[in-house]
């Protein structure tokens, strides 16, 4: 075995980019090595470092053999030509990793390897299992896997993708701690789907609750073989042994072996059901303590290959004709002024235009060479969106309400009754690494590096994009430069996989040993192609006794979604319904989903019931809460706070709102400042408290809440995408104004460790708190109730008029 | 092909071969590998692509190439010396002051300028300086602490 096969994976999986060391370090010209998918050598090549940085893709050896046949001939480039019948076959082949757990050792070297099988439901839909057309059945398969290398390096392989939620991390400290090793000793490989189990997806703020624990277990299922190993070497048992700092220790003997000498010369593989036992956060020794981001100097020193940083070998730059307006059809397109220009590549696939050429500025002008005619048709405005939200329901996605109690009655006997309505506008992730995509296109076979948060998601796009088959789409994707819920969807993935196929078309010089093509997104692109967060409207109707006591809840969610929009009060009579509607713009998921419009319009509304009321607000929600969660939260902002305070000078406000999702519970409180002369609205201070049971790494937790505060100020104050025509009229960072240094408040975190509780994830929910809560602060400064999302995009001119 | 371009990038001579008309940005990372130095925006509102232009930070994707004729050019990677971090490296890392990252570059260089225009900044004057630079994981805080930790190693306390 030569040490250098399994070394490659190891430290290209440190990097993320999966191949960083070797594109930062190496001629560009190695890349094929990682680029081809399938190799035939692999089977068959009696020296297995020939595949140490490529393994195999396909899903079984027999579909693989089949394909070889087809391909093993030529190795000249060829056009690709898609074979039904075997696409048939291909799509219902089994089990993604039978293949690579038979051939584990040949790739990963000797050693000691965990598979984790994933048993439950649960768990196997979020990752190890495949979901088939047509075959619903989820079966049991393996959610990740961990390997102990004879050098004592610990690799773990998952299909979660770092976008800088510190996951790297955050799993890292997981495995270290349950194996007892220090976090230096592990390698993460993540989101490759040539290299990771089958995962649903980076969202949802699933990766701690779900993937942590399963990368525990592993890691548990790998100490137990290690002291097993060791008490039959000492011929004592594994009861009398301890593992620590990557070694078993005999205390009767004070003998010792290091995992690195257990390893040693073994090809020892392990399946784990997912119901292993693992440690309870209270003995925990590294997590649960901060660590710094494992390859942190990699992004000080700018070595990190993000998506748009990997240069390979003849790579075209592409760019997209897009329609001037949403929805328009091409009617016509004239490429030959673009193809007569040296080196650029133009195509027309239906409504697809695009061009590739040997630089960007070559792109632009070949792009500009094309004359097109588009068909336009009548679009709405953000002027009207909410009149259209309530307009075009979609009946067909109707949902049902969730019915406690009567309203009606509850309505009857309240001593006051109010209703309202709430507006969200439409906003943008605008992830400061545009979308973007490296597709390498070579012999029939294509890979793509994207940053993306569904990596299978995208290979399952391209395969059916492109009629490939899944086995022959391999997307690997580097930590990448954010997404907060952005990149669920492969546009620019198959954009560049589209133009390196017709690379190969053309039959060009270029095409000569295969064809890579690489797109990132502009700015306005980005702004205008990607998705959006949904803009919604809400109506709350509502009753409260004499006494305080909330009667009745009606709530509906008109487009924004359905997270987070159960009340967690007490109500004895509530009806709470979301309604899907035929979004005017292309709308999708972002941090926190509609969490953060369902807990504005209820925290503003329960706002205004306590001044109806005549109750401090916090008062007032405590009088309706039961949830000892959610109190403790409350309890801990107010007091951090110093909840109730005073105005002491004119244009001050002091606002709350919390609630929970996904397992997490927050509370924030926010004192803003109206400016008495321009109505601007500045934020002067933030306290949050934060509960997602047992915290694992309280460092990039803080961070966590910190960031989504920051980030929920833009979508609370001024951001909006407005649109008119079927355009968007604010489509780059001088229209669409995001949170900047300037803005940034005074801010206090409390986190609140539940060591008794498994950890949730933390991504999303720390942002639900902060609009409503700075709303609400408006209001007590000024008297003005702000019912619209972005609340004060150019202040308040209201005020300034009547001041 | 048009002259040419010559340019002292991060101390060492380098001839640009790109058409004059090509960005700063673009020569950088894809003539010389230089992706440091990162396309946030392309409209000059970002700041993910600042580099030293003799000493003053400027946008690279607002610069054609043209204009690095005879200049001095640092980029982030021309910070470390010998594997030893620039204080400003150093203290990001110290501070983690980074969620995804994609900013960083951008952020230190712009940092990097301050401290040498002014050793001992102000919370606002660091604001002020970094006003231009976007960073969307709201990392803020931490790199306003980066800035001042940096300027006690390389300045020392304010006397």
């Amino acid at each position: 075995m030569s040490p250098d096969g399994p070394v490659d994976i190891l430290t290209n999986a440190q990097g993320g980019t999966n191949d960083s060391r070797f594109a930062a370090k190496q001629a560009p010209e190695a890349r094929h090595t990682l680029a081809q998918p399938v190799r035939a050598g692999s089977e068959n090549s009696p020296n297995p470092s020939a595949v140490g940085a490529a393994l195999p893709i396909t899903q079984s050896s027999e579909s693989r053999n089949v394909l070889e046949g087809g391909n093993k001939a030529s190795a000249a480039p060829e056009k690709f030509i898609p074979e039904p019948e075997r696409y048939e076959l291909h799509s219902t082949s089994i089990h993604h990793f039978n293949l690579q757990r038979r051939d584990f050792f040949k790739v990963m070297g000797a050693g000691i390897a965990i598979f984790t099988v994933a048993a439950n439901a649960a768990t196997a839909q979020e990752s190890g299992a495949r979901r088939h057309n047509g075959d619903q059945d989820q079966p049991k398969d393996i959610s990740s896997w961990l390997h102990i290398n004879d050098d004592g390096i610990v690799t773990v392989f998952t299909g979660k993708v770092e976008v800088g939620q510190n996951t790297r991390t955050t799993l890292a400290q997981s495995v270290a701690d349950e194996l007892r090793v220090p976090v230096a000793t592990i390698r993460m490989v993540m989101g490759d789907t040539a290299l990771t189990p089958f995962d649903m997806g980076t969202f949802g703020s699933r990766s701690t609750p779900y993937m942590s624990p399963q990368l525990r277990r592993a890691a548990s299922a790998a100490r137990d073989l290690l002291l097993r190993q060791a008490a039959t070497q000492w011929n004592t048992a594994p009861e009398k042994l301890t593992a620590s700092d990557g070694k078993i220790t005999n205390p009767a003997s004070g003998a010792t072996l290091t995992y690195a000498q257990l390893a040693q010369g073994k090809t020892l593989a392990r399946d784990m059901p997912d119901a292993d036992p693992i440690t309870p956060p209270e003995q925990w020794t590294v997590a649960g303590k901060s660590a710094p981001k494992v390859d942190a100097r990699a992004f000080v020193t700018g070595q990190h290959q993000y998506t748009p940083d990997l240069r390979l070998t003849n790579a075209l730059h592409a760019k997209v004709l897009r329609p001037p307006t949403f929805g328009a059809t091409l009617v016509s397109a004239d490429l030959s002024a673009a193809q007569a220009m040296p080196g650029v590549v133009a195509i027309r696939d239906g409504d697809f235009v695009a061009v590739a050429a040997p630089n960007e500025r070559a792109a632009e002008k070949g792009l500009a060479a094309i004359h097109a005619e588009w068909k336009n048709k009548p679009q709405s405005s953000s002027k009207e969106l909410y009149a259209d939200l309530k307009k075009n329901l979609d009946t067909e996605e109707n949902q049902k309400p969730h019915e406690k109690g009567s309203v009606a009655n509850g309505l009857a006997n309240a001593a006051q009754r109010h209703e309202q309505t709430y507006t969200v506008a439409y906003i943008a992730h605008a992830p400061l690494e545009p979308r973007a995509a490296v597709a390498d296109w070579k012999d029939g076979k294509l890979t793509v590096w994207t940053g993306s948060q569904r990596p299978f998601g995208v290979q399952e796009e391209l395969a059916a994009a492109l009629h490939l088959p899944k086995d022959h789409v391999r997307v690997i994707v580097p930590d990448t430069g954010s997404a907060y819920g952005g990149k669920h969807t492969a546009d620019a993935a198959l954009e560049a996989a589209r133009l390196a196929r017709a690379g190969i078309d053309v039959g060009d010089s270029f095409s000569r040993g295969g064809r890579t093509v690489k797109i990132v997104w502009t700015r306005e692109e980005e702004f205008t192609w990607s998705y959006f967060r949904p803009a919604g409207v809400i109506e709350i109707k509502s009753g409260i006794a004499g006494d305080g006591t909330i009667t009745a809840w009606e709530f509906h969610n008109y487009n924004s979604g359905g997270s987070g929009i159960q009340t967690p009060y007490d109500v004895a009579n509530q009806l709470i319904q979301f309604h899907p509607v035929n979004s005017p713009l292309r709308q999708g998921s972002y941090r926190g989903l509609a969490a953060t419009a369902n807990h504005f319009a209820r925290e503003s509304f329960m706002d205004e019931l306590a001044h109806a009321a005549q109750i401090d607000p916090l008062e007032f929600r405590m009088k309706n809460l039961s949830d000892p969660r959610l109190r403790a939260v409350f309890e801990s902002a107010a007091r951090a706070f110093g909840w109730p305070r005073k105005q002491t000078q004119p244009g001050q406000g002091f606002g709350m709102g919390g609630g929970v999702e996904k397992g997490g519970y927050v509370a924030t409180c926010a004192e803003i400042s109206v400016d008495q002369k321009s109505g601007e609205v500045r934020v002067v201070q933030i306290a949050t408290a934060f509960e997602c049971g047992a915290i694992v790494n309280p460092d990039g937790l803080r961070h966590q809440v910190i960031g989504a505060n920051i980030m929920g100020l833009g979508g609370a104050l001024f951001e909006s995408l407005e649109f008119e025509n079927g355009r968007i009229s604010n489509p780059h960072f001088a229209q669409y104004r995001v949170p900047r240094f300037r803005d940034i408040p005074q801010m206090e975190v409390m986190l609140l460790d539940r060591k008794d509780l498994p950890p949730a994830g933390a991504g999303e929910t720390p942002i639900v708190g902060l609009a409503p809560a700075i709303g609400n602060a408006i209001f007590d400064a000024t008297g003005i109730r702000l019912r619209a999302l972005p609340l004060a995009p150019r202040g308040l001119k209201v005020q300034k008029n009547n001041a | 092909m048009a002259r040419p371009i010559q340019a002292q990038i991060n101390g060492k001579s380098r001839i640009f071969e790109s058409e004059p008309d090509t960005t700063l940005l673009f020569a950088l990372r894809e003539e010389l590998g230089l992706t440091g130095t990162k396309y946030g925006c392309g409209e000059g509102q970002c700041g993910a692509c600042t580099v030293l232009v003799n000493g003053t930070p400027r946008r690279s994707c607002q610069l054609s190439v043209s204009v690095a004729a005879g200049k001095s050019i640092v980029t982030i990677e021309g910070f470390e010396q010998d594997g030893q971090l620039h204080p400003v490296q150093q203290a990001f890392l110290d501070q983690g002051a980074f969620q995804c990252a994609y900013c960083t570059s951008g952020m230190i260089v712009s940092s990097v300028a301050l401290l040498q225009k002014n050793p001992h900044p102000s919370e606002p004057e660091i604001v002020q300086a970094l006003q231009g630079n976007i960073c969307r994981c709201g990392t803020h805080p931490r790199i306003i602490a980066a800035v001042q930790q940096a300027a006690k190693a390389m300045h020392g306390a304010r006397s």
